[in-house]
């Protein structure tokens, strides 16, 4: 039952890329300013979201097990924080392509940039503290401790480096906006791989999810194994 | 009925999904002292941990004095004695004992006075890295009993010692249970503890497998547990 | 007040010991020392980022200092025996923090007029402010540092993730005292738009000083 939900799941993931890829490099126009290259925003932003959504389940998950003492919370934390880094570096990544051709840099040291990059550090260090901790119950709980520090660390520092520097393109959607600065053409695309990106990060968090459940029982069998 | 000093109701405790503590329940009360057996990594030290308060129950519940051992007030009648002896090397006996002395509420004078029972006042003033090994347990020791503790908890606490700090450690857990004090220590020097024990518990892989009244053939044979009762 | 106790046991140990003190001193030092070959330190360019240049030598001195704060417990397990006293989760933190604190100061206080003279910097007249935003890092440094330290007392490779965990986590406040640092330095006072640099810092030190208050007992016991 659950494997049939993760097959059907990827199935739909799968059919939406590749109709939004499609479009993308079909249907759409290139951007006037910019030239075909804007097509990377499809999946730099979407991704950026994504990443946003995994690092505030992480979040929620992490408190939860502080709250509750389930191990499957911690599990879901760790599980969305790692599919929250994947997210992230392709954030990262497609902006360096994009700066390289816009900018003509492959990194600026602009406040987005820099944020998006103390972000992956910071995640990485939580899953560096889970690597480092045997006891799963102890781990569980510093890691939560640990992630609840890094999210609000991560936000403030969000604001503080916009005040240091920033020449990074401002926010282009209408909700933040109030205006129609882009095509809303484009704007729905955008909305759409967002969709599929999000989806695709659900899929790898349960599918994470799962390994590390069937993880932790395979460690708890072999304890008794040891203890007969 | 009035409320047992220390009750452990139905307690787990587990390392992931392996259940380091399964179902462990038991009483002690005031005057009781409770030897604690098993092989290692049977769950004693984790057990002592949890009524310590060093560490939280998974499912269960532990009460001290009628409170949560996380509460200051039960804490402050707690003696423990683990593994290491929990004193500083850098610092000097007398600054050691005035410390905890401080941390327990009770006067500097006590400190003095436990130097003197424990044989230590002549290096009040010299740092504990100078002492020898006798010497640092039996300031652990002062350290454990300096507020007059009304439950001790001690893990393993006659191995490592030597004959004098043994012979001082046994002296005043036979004063403090006279006094009705209640004690809980885990051991493998089964003749020592036997004679202390008014009560005996068995754990095995977690499990209490026998909680009761210390009797005569145990007396006679510390084995006589493990042979009954054990598992294997 | 019982933290007192606690940050007095641990100063006392230290300068007993002088461990951490001298070789957060000397470390602290060496790097002064290496930025000179770093640029060049007769120009005038150094004002402008003086006081990015000193908050980076309190951030390496500060991890060597708070590496030890919980560390300092587990010879004869120590640690084991302050959780089980009487003393709360929060009270042992606060005290350890002080410890860290009054020690990462002092060598704070004696870096600041050895960088005025390897670099040419005018201090004097900013003294007082300056130590004011000393204090306001510093505090915000050690309260993260301290809580990081009993989150990885535990671990075999605890010097190494403490900075690592330490040092992207207090980046806001290490932004807001650099750029504090560096106003006052050029002898300036911090007004109108730099105010909100001071804000921040006073923030992030109230924000993470409740944070780990409130979660540090469920570090402590396992």
């Amino acid at each position: 039952m659950a494997k049939n939900i993760r097959l059907g799941l990827g199935a739909l993931v799968g059919m939406l890329l590749l109709r939004n890829l499609y479009v993308i490099l079909f249907n759409l126009p290139d951007e006037m300013e910019q030239g075909p290259i804007y097509r990377i925003f499809y999946y730099h932003l979407p991704a950026f979201f994504a990443a946003i959504l995994c690092y505030i389940t992480a979040l929620v998950a992490s408190s939860m097990y502080l709250i509750k003492k389930n191990l499957r919370y911690d599990a879901i934390a760790m599980s969305a924080t790692e599919v929250g880094l994947a997210f992230a570096a392709v954030n990262l990544i497609t902006g360096m392509i994009w700066g390289r051709i816009s900018w003509g840099i492959w990194w600026a040291w602009d406040a987005r940039l820099t944020w998006a990059l103390i972000c992956w550090l910071v995640y990485f260090g939580y899953l560096m503290l889970r690597q480092a901790i045997d006891d799963p119950t102890e781990r569980a709980k510093n890691s939560a401790v640990l992630s609840i520090f890094a999210f609000v660390s991560v936000a403030i520092t969000y604001k503080a480096i916009e005040w240091w520097r920033t020449q990074h393109p401002g926010p282009v959607l209408s909700i933040r906006t109030g205006k129609q600065l882009i095509d809303p053409v484009m704007e729905n695309m955008l909305y759409m791989n967002f969709l599929a990106l999000a989806t695709l990060a659900v899929l790898m968090v349960i599918i994470r999810l799962n390994q590390e459940e069937m993880q932790r029982q395979i460690d708890g069998l072999r304890r008794r194994a040891h203890a007969i | 009925m009035p409320e047992p000093v220390l009750a452990v109701d139905h307690v787990f405790k587990y390392f992931g999904d392996y259940p380091a503590l399964h179902d462990v329940s038991f009483s002690l009360n005031g005057g009781e002292c409770l030897a604690l057996i098993g092989r290692n990594g049977a769950g004693k030290t984790t057990m002592l941990k949890i009524l310590a308060g060093l560490s939280g129950a998974a499912q269960g519940e532990v009460r001290l004095f009628g409170d949560s051992p996380r509460q200051a007030s039960a804490r402050r009648r707690i003696g423990l004695l683990g593994h290491g002896i929990g004193v500083y090397d850098e610092l000097t006996a007398i600054e050691n004992l005035t410390i905890f002395a401080q941390l327990y509420g009770v006067s500097a004078a006590v400190a003095r006075h436990w130097l003197e029972r424990t044989q230590l006042a002549h290096v009040a003033n010299a740092p504990v890295r100078e002492f020898s090994r006798g010497m640092r347990q039996r300031l652990a020791v002062a350290r454990a009993f300096l507020h007059d503790p009304a439950l001790l908890i001690l893990d393993e606490p006659f191995t490592a010692l030597d004959d004098r700090a043994i012979a001082l450690l046994q002296g005043l857990l036979a004063e403090a249970k006279a006094a009705g004090r209640t004690i809980i220590m885990s051991t493998h020097q089964l003749r020592e503890a036997m004679e202390l024990a008014t009560h005996v518990a068995l754990i095995e892989r977690g499990k209490l497998v026998h909680f009761g009244v210390r009797s005569a053939e145990m007396l006679a044979d510390p084995t006589y547990v493990y042979r009954t009762f054990g598992a294997a | 007040m019982v933290f007192l106790q606690i940050a007095a046991k641990d100063l006392r140990s230290e300068l007993r010991t002088k461990e951490s003190l001298n070789a957060s001193l000397s470390f602290a030092v060496v790097i002064l020392l290496l930025f000179s070959f770093a640029f060049d330190p007769s120009s005038e360019a150094v004002a402008e980022f003086s006081g990015g240049l000193l908050w980076l030598v309190f951030a390496f001195a500060g991890a060597l200092i708070l590496n030890r704060s919980f560390a300092r417990e587990l010879p004869n397990d120590c640690l084991e025996v302050l959780i089980a006293s009487p003393v709360s989760g929060a009270q042992l933190f606060l005290g350890k923090t002080v410890a860290s604190f009054v020690l990462l100061m002092t060598i704070e206080v004696i870096c600041l007029p050895i960088f005025g003279i390897f670099y040419d910097i005018t201090w004097i007249p900013q003294a007082l402010p300056l130590l004011g935003i000393f204090a306001l890092g510093t505090w915000g440094m050690t309260i993260l540092g301290t809580l990081f330290s009993a989150l990885t007392v535990n671990l075999s490779l605890r010097e190494l993730m403490l900075p690592m965990l330490l040092y992207p986590l207090m980046l806001p406040a290490l932004m807001a005292a650099m750029r504090l640092t560096t106003i006052l330095l050029a002898g300036n006072a911090i007004a109108g738009n730099d105010m909100v640099w001071l804000r921040l810092l006073i923030g992030f030190d109230i924000i993470f000083t409740a944070l780990s208050l409130a979660l540090v007992e469920t570090i402590l016991v396992r």
